[in-house]
């Protein structure tokens, strides 16, 4: 498997499922297409250490990737649930975890790219140094496209420094308010936290706040709470809880994250939310279409993540999109005979 | 321009007279951006208020089939705000009014015409915006989000793209579209991610919301002089390795040193060969704990002096001999050529070398200028425009250093945009393939090709029309599958 095959089999191709780990094939529409797999393209292309960047070929498993960096004491800061996922996959989904809180989203580590169209061609687009604006940040549009514009053959990222030492504060309530009101606080303080995260899970919640750094045993004084400073079982936990039988993530303002810890009261969901970013994941034991309804008329955006294929079939999964008509002229533009991911986001068949 | 006076006639009904320049002393005002080697006279300059008059101009000109380029304050330094002659120029200045200030979810809903420093002001002293590009005080944020801007922090803070979550365009058929939002990872394509950077040729920002961020605890600034740049390069990655992510590492060349300390006279040493600014930010007791880690690893690596600022006007001075590089150069040379190129910061004593040699060949002093940490340099090439020649060869010799910097894994560009000034060279970096694929960005946006033509791409390229019919997959064919 290369790239140019990658490129060849799209232009012969009548519609595929492009596949690259397979952990978040139950995201978006279902479809069921013949499957094109990326994960054979496992190589570590680069690791430049020096320049804190990397070039990896979409099947590198995240874990592997981590262990590499880890070496050299650095870090791919990007920690979504990763039973398996693939850098591929995780870029293509835009999935982060909590370090997303400092260190952003895939779109924000991405720094260049190269895809294969569906004309048969391969492109490149970026760089792998961590300063470029020449061309277009065609990376960032397939950043999160979910495999609908193009296939990745190599992603370039910036890798940070791992940090040495780390401890997590904890506080905790049983009143979503509360815990909303105090993130915020939080958040608004120059803290410079590598995680700060909320939680809600049967009836009580909790605020953590990653310190990291020679100086986070100090810091952790002006944070109010129990310091726990082996805290890998609590991110994990965190990470755990954008899994499960139906999970939706929510896109809200900080200033809402009480109204989402409290619906997830009422609903009896377990939530997890990055309290800086307004961004929020629930996690329901099973749901159907009113549940999806009635979080969106009360929550606003939501995009439907893990869901059985007939819940799926039976709402959108992604809600509106803004721009949706500019969406489709992309989309049109990329892959106009539609044949990447066709139906998973976009219901209809495009307009010729 | 067909037309042309009609169109004049509707760009004035919808802004009014006084908001349509078309004398042409009045348009000189417009003719170059603040890459001055480049000028060309509009046939229009209009003024629109707010950005219904923007959507309207812009449908105007779509309906007459004119190109338009837009304007923020025209500190550009690639040319990507120089008017296409014939065509009309849409300037941003009077769209200057800070919309929202949502401090409680750390947004900024503004205008494009607001200055970069405006939106810090708006939110200080708790919090500011970090990309901090060096003409900060009077460039525009819609110029800003055109170029995706940088600055002397985003080592550590990231570019103008990390921080514009949502954005409203008026794409270049006169319609409004809405990218984004004050929310985070809405669904669908990341189209404001991909409008950030393109250089005024997908359309024009009316509505810009951007993000804020707590204001540092404390700062803590020192220099450090070095035998050579090679010297302070070893500085530079003995920092990083230590797993340090410094607010700002700048570094300067003995050139660079001389001509700034004409203008800000901080009484750094003249023979030292390299100067090396860095900043450390953060919470106080990092700060500290770092600080001295600073100091040792630069002392380390052959630092014969290291000056910490003892308050905030020290670190001013230190600033302004940084910030006072460009235009000091002016001092030493009749004319300089800026250049704008990113290395892996790992290739920097390569590429120093092979720019002092295309230095010595060429006979022109070339003065360094770097964002250390990131790999971004600005070499000034410095002539003397009124010697027959010169300039063309300085040209060449800056052509030169963008190769040595593409060759060594880089980029022809950091911040400053490809604009006219670098499109020739595009070439080098990327493919035919490559520049196919931005087209087709280009063409989902512009069809027409109407928004800031003749900018970016290498040479001139149509869109055609989107080819169709699907192609029918096998499975569908034999009936064994639906594809929705």
């Amino acid at each position: 498997m290369t790239a140019e095959a990658v490129a060849a089999a799209l232009r012969e191709s009548g519609g595929v499922r492009v596949v690259s780990g397979g952990t978040k094939l139950g995201w978006g529409r279902p479809i069921e297409l013949p499957e094109l797999s990326v994960a054979e393209l496992d190589t570590l292309v680069e690791h430049n250490e020096g320049d804190l960047t990397a070039i990896v070929q979409p099947g590198v498993p995240l874990a592997a990737a981590r262990d590499t960096f880890a070496r050299a004491g650095q870090m791919l800061a990007l920690d979504p649930p990763d039973d398996g996922a693939t850098i591929g996959g995780v870029v293509a989904t835009g999935d982060s975890g909590p370090l997303r809180h400092r260190y952003g989203a895939p779109r924000d580590l991405v720094l260049g790219m190269q895809v294969a169209l569906p004309d048969g061609s391969l492109a490149r687009a970026g760089s792998k140094v961590i300063k470029n604006v020449a061309g277009y940040d065609l990376a960032k549009l397939m950043t999160g496209a979910f495999g609908t514009l193009g296939v990745m053959t190599e992603v370039s990222l910036r890798l940070h420094p791992a940090p040495r030492e780390w401890l997590t504060v904890v506080w905790r309530s049983d009143d979503p308010r509360a815990l909303a009101a105090r993130a915020s606080e939080l958040t608004h303080r120059p803290l410079e936290a590598d995680r700060l995260d909320l939680r809600w899970e049967g009836g009580s919640g909790a605020l953590l706040v990653q310190l990291c750094g020679p100086s986070a045993a100090e810091r952790a004084g002006a944070v109010d709470g129990e310091v726990v400073e082996d805290d890998e079982g609590l991110w994990a936990a965190q990470r755990a809880a954008q899994r499960g039988p139906v999970v939706l993530r929510v896109s809200t303002t900080q200033e809402r994250l009480g109204d989402v810890l409290a619906a997830a009261r009422d609903h009896g969901a377990v939530c997890v939310a990055r309290a800086a970013h307004g961004l929020a994941w629930l996690r329901f034991e099973s749901g159907d279409a009113e549940l999806i309804g009635a979080l969106r008329a009360r929550l606003g955006a939501c995009v439907l993540l893990d869901a059985p294929a007939e819940l799926r079939r039976a709402v959108d999964p992604w809600g509106p999109l803004t721009a949706e008509p500019l969406m489709r002229r992309v989309k049109a533009r990329f892959d106009p005979h539609d044949v990447l991911n066709p139906g998973l986001m976009f219901p209809r068949p495009l307009p010729q | 321009m067909d037309g042309g006076r009609n169109l004049i006639e509707q760009l004035r009904r919808i802004c009014g007279d006084e908001h349509v320049v078309t004398e042409h002393h009045a348009l000189r005002t417009y003719e170059s951006d603040g890459l001055l080697q480049y000028a060309a006279v509009p046939r229009v300059a209009v003024l629109p208020g707010t950005g219904d008059e923007v959507a309207a101009v812009v449908r105007a000109c779509h309906d007459a089939g004119v190109p338009w380029v837009a304007r923020g304050s025209g500190s550009g330094l690639s040319g990507g705000a120089l008017p296409i002659e014939d065509g009309v120029l849409v300037v941003l200045s009077r769209l200057r009014r800070i919309l929202e200030v949502d401090l409680a979810n750390q947004r900024v809903v503004c205008e494009p015409g607001v200055t970069n420093v405006a939106i810090s002001a708006a939110v200080g002293p708790s919090h500011f915006y970090p990309p901090d590009p060096s003409s900060q005080i009077v460039c525009s944020i819609g110029g800003n989000v055109a170029e995706n801007s940088g600055g002397a922090h985003c080592f550590k803070y990231g570019f103008t793209t990390n921080y514009v979550c949502g954005l409203e365009v008026v794409l270049p058929d006169g319609s409004v579209m809405t990218l984004g939002g004050k929310e985070l990872d809405l669904p669908g394509y990341d189209l404001c991610g991909v409008f950030v950077g393109s250089e005024g040729t997908l359309g024009v920002a009316t509505k810009i919301i951007v993000r804020v961020v707590p204001t540092p605890e404390s700062v803590r600034t020192l220099v450090a002089f070095f035998d050579s740049p090679g010297h302070a390069g070893h500085a530079v990655s003995a920092i990083v390795s230590a797993g340090m992510v410094p607010g700002a590492i700048e570094m300067m060349d003995n050139l660079s040193i001389g001509a700034s300390e004409q203008m800000a006279r901080a009484g750094w040493p003249l023979d030292a060969g390299a100067a090396l600014l860095v900043e450390l930010d953060g919470p106080e007791s990092e700060c500290v704990a770092r600080f001295d880690e600073v100091r040792a690893l630069c002392e380390g690596a052959g630092a014969h002096e290291v000056r910490v600022a003892r308050d905030e006007a020290e670190r001013q001075i230190f600033w302004k001999m940084r910030k006072a590089a460009f235009p000091a150069m002016g001092r030493v040379s009749p004319h300089y050529y800026v250049q704008d190129s990113v290395i892996p910061r790992t290739a920097l004593a390569d590429v120093l070398d092979r720019i002092a040699d295309l230095s010595r060949e060429y006979g022109l002093q070339v003065g360094n200028v770097f964002h250390a940490g990131d790999g971004n340099l600005h070499p000034l090439v410095c002539y003397d425009g009124n010697t027959e020649g010169e300039a063309e060869r300085a040209e060449e010799l800056a052509g030169q250093i963008v190769v040595a910097c593409v060759e060594a894994g880089g980029s022809i560009t950091g911040e400053h945009g490809v604009g006219v000034d670098k499109k020739r060279y595009m070439p080098k970096m990327f493919t035919e393939a490559d520049l196919d694929a931005f087209q087709k960005l280009r063409c989902a946006f512009d069809p027409d090709g109407l928004a800031n033509p003749g900018k970016v791409m290498p040479t001139p390229r149509l869109c055609g029309e989107v080819p169709g019919p699907y192609r029918e997959h096998p499975l569908e064919k034999a009936g064994l599958a639906e594809r929705f």
